[in-house]
């Protein structure tokens, strides 16, 4: 039987596609997030609101920790492993995690080189913050995209520059003559072949969601208008007032993020958002690891 | 030919994309008041079955849907769809329309590392590729089910009157024939309606 892991892997995620995946910490959180209508959970420790507040090395969470939370849910279940970590990686695999997330909100493990993650079965979601950090993931073996954002602050700003720049980048290449696109490829330092990609289809080759930051049902809207294809939702749940509520909410503002008459409905009455740092409060800037 | 494709959550543009190159018109169903317009038949799309089940009912959709699927509206579904449509779910308590007598079963291929691609035969349309996605299959069918599909031993197609599933992603190949296979339900399904008028 031919099996190319790459598409399947890009096929899972598209299977992903409008719906928003959640970040939780225990099966009791998982089962909220599933009723909710999470179409995938992150599993991890402790949410990158507490990760930011407590400092230290932050690394993959607990296999047996994950496990608890694949034997709560049907939904997939991701979990994050350190930048250039490919043992903790390798781990992840082993106990079949439907996707790992190489993600900057853990401390890296290697600051020059990220992961081969062609060399890997299970697909890998990397963030980024431009069109060259994502096209250079994709090119190493990521089948899925999100914006960096910052993690664990509940200020949607970041994810928005991040998606704004993305886009604004893929309407430049798109609008190349196809002389332009060598040098294209040579500024963003990836190969040709994806640049080549971008100019045609005007998009990325992988499905592209939001994440860092996202707290309200409004910043789930904002994104899905600004193009994400889905929405990663972090501390902005389970630091809130009314995590089911809220969970609830942002997963039908995900679904109509264009009416709305019907986002203002779900706005209403949420609780306590989650409180937030503003981005000059940040000492550490999670997304200017890893490029 | 006016296709509705349910777009609470999933892969729907994929499904758009395929309908656009057979040169059908379709559009998308968010909530209630996407109904009002005609519907020759519905695509429900792959993506999660438990996001899309809850979608469904609580932004109004579930009951008018159930009643158009139960008097005859022609239905298409992959993947997660297959499991709104099943009768019964073995590993499942929830049920959804529950219009097609099959036993499905969720998830039934284990976790993302049991996704694969396979070439099979489909009744009537020869051999086609097939991506099958965290993929639920089918146990066994009602008499009043016809088998479309069977790979590997399992039933990953089928057909109860003018409602079709698939186990695997026809709208993740490049390949247009169960999509055509689906257009040719509703216009015979037409045809009957305008010969028994």
């Amino acid at each position: 039987m031919e099996n190319n892991r790459f598409e399947l892997n890009k096929n899972l995620a598209q299977m992903l596609k409008g719906g928003v995946i959640m970040d939780v910490t225990t099966p009791e959180q998982a089962k909220i997030a599933e009723a909710a209508g999470a179409c995938a959970v992150m599993a991890l420790e402790r949410i990158p609101a507490d990760i930011r507040a407590a400092g230290g090395v932050s690394r993959m969470s607990d296999p047996k920790m994950i496990k608890g939370i694949q034997n709560a849910v049907t939904i997939p279940v991701m979990a994050k492993c350190r930048i250039g970590h490919f043992a903790e990686a390798q781990i992840l695999q082993a106990i079949e995690i439907d996707y790992i997330d190489e993600s900057e909100v853990l401390s890296p493990a290697d600051d020059k080189y990220h992961i081969d993650k062609t060399k890997f079965d299970v697909p890998f979601v990397c963030g980024a913050k431009d069109l060259g950090e994502a096209l250079r993931r994709i090119n190493e073996g990521a089948s899925m995209i999100r914006t960096k954002g910052e993690s664990g602050t509940g200020d949607v700003v970041q994810a928005v520059r991040h998606m704004r720049m993305m886009q604004a980048e893929i309407r430049r290449i798109g609008s190349m003559s196809e002389d332009e696109l060598f040098d294209a490829a040579k500024q963003l330092q990836v190969p040709y072949e994806l640049v080549l990609y971008v100019h045609e289809h005007k998009k990325l080759p992988v499905v592209n969601f939001a994440a860092g930051g996202v707290a309200t049902p409004a910043d789930a809207a904002l994104m899905m208008q600004l193009g994400a294809e889905g929405v990663f939702v972090g501390s902005g749940i389970f630091k809130s007032g009314n995590p089911e509520k809220r969970a609830a909410a942002i997963v039908k503002a995900v679904t109509n993020y264009n009416d709305a008459k019907m986002l203002a409905e779900l706005s209403e009455d949420l609780g306590e958002a989650m409180v937030g740092i503003n981005e000059q409060e940040i000492e550490l800037l999670m997304a200017e690891r890893g490029k | 030919m006016n296709i509705g494709i349910l777009s609470v959550q999933g892969a729907f543009i994929e499904h758009e994309e395929m309908l656009s190159r057979l040169g059908a018109s379709c559009f998308e169903i968010r909530q209630k008041s996407d109904l009002i317009r005609p519907m020759d038949g519905l695509i429900i799309p792959g993506g999660e079955s438990t996001v899309q089940g809850k979608l469904l009912r609580d932004l109004g959709l579930f009951q008018p849907l159930k009643e158009k699927i139960e008097a005859g509206l022609p239905v298409f579904g992959t993947c997660a769809e297959l499991l709104l449509l099943a009768g019964s779910i073995k590993n499942d308590t929830r049920r959804h329309f529950a219009t097609m007598d099959i036993v499905a079963v969720r998830n039934a291929y284990g976790r993302q590392l049991g996704s694969f691609s396979a070439e099979a035969e489909f009744d009537g349309l020869g051999t086609i590729p097939m991506t099958f996605i965290r993929a639920p299959y089918i146990e066994s069918v009602g008499e009043n089910v016809q088998v479309l599909s069977v790979v590997e031993g399992r039933i990953a197609a089928a057909r109860q009157k003018s409602q079709l599933v698939t186990a695997f992603h026809p709208e993740l190949c490049d390949d247009l024939r169960v999509h055509r296979y689906f257009l040719d339900m509703i216009r015979t399904n037409q045809a009957k309606d305008r010969g028994g008028r």
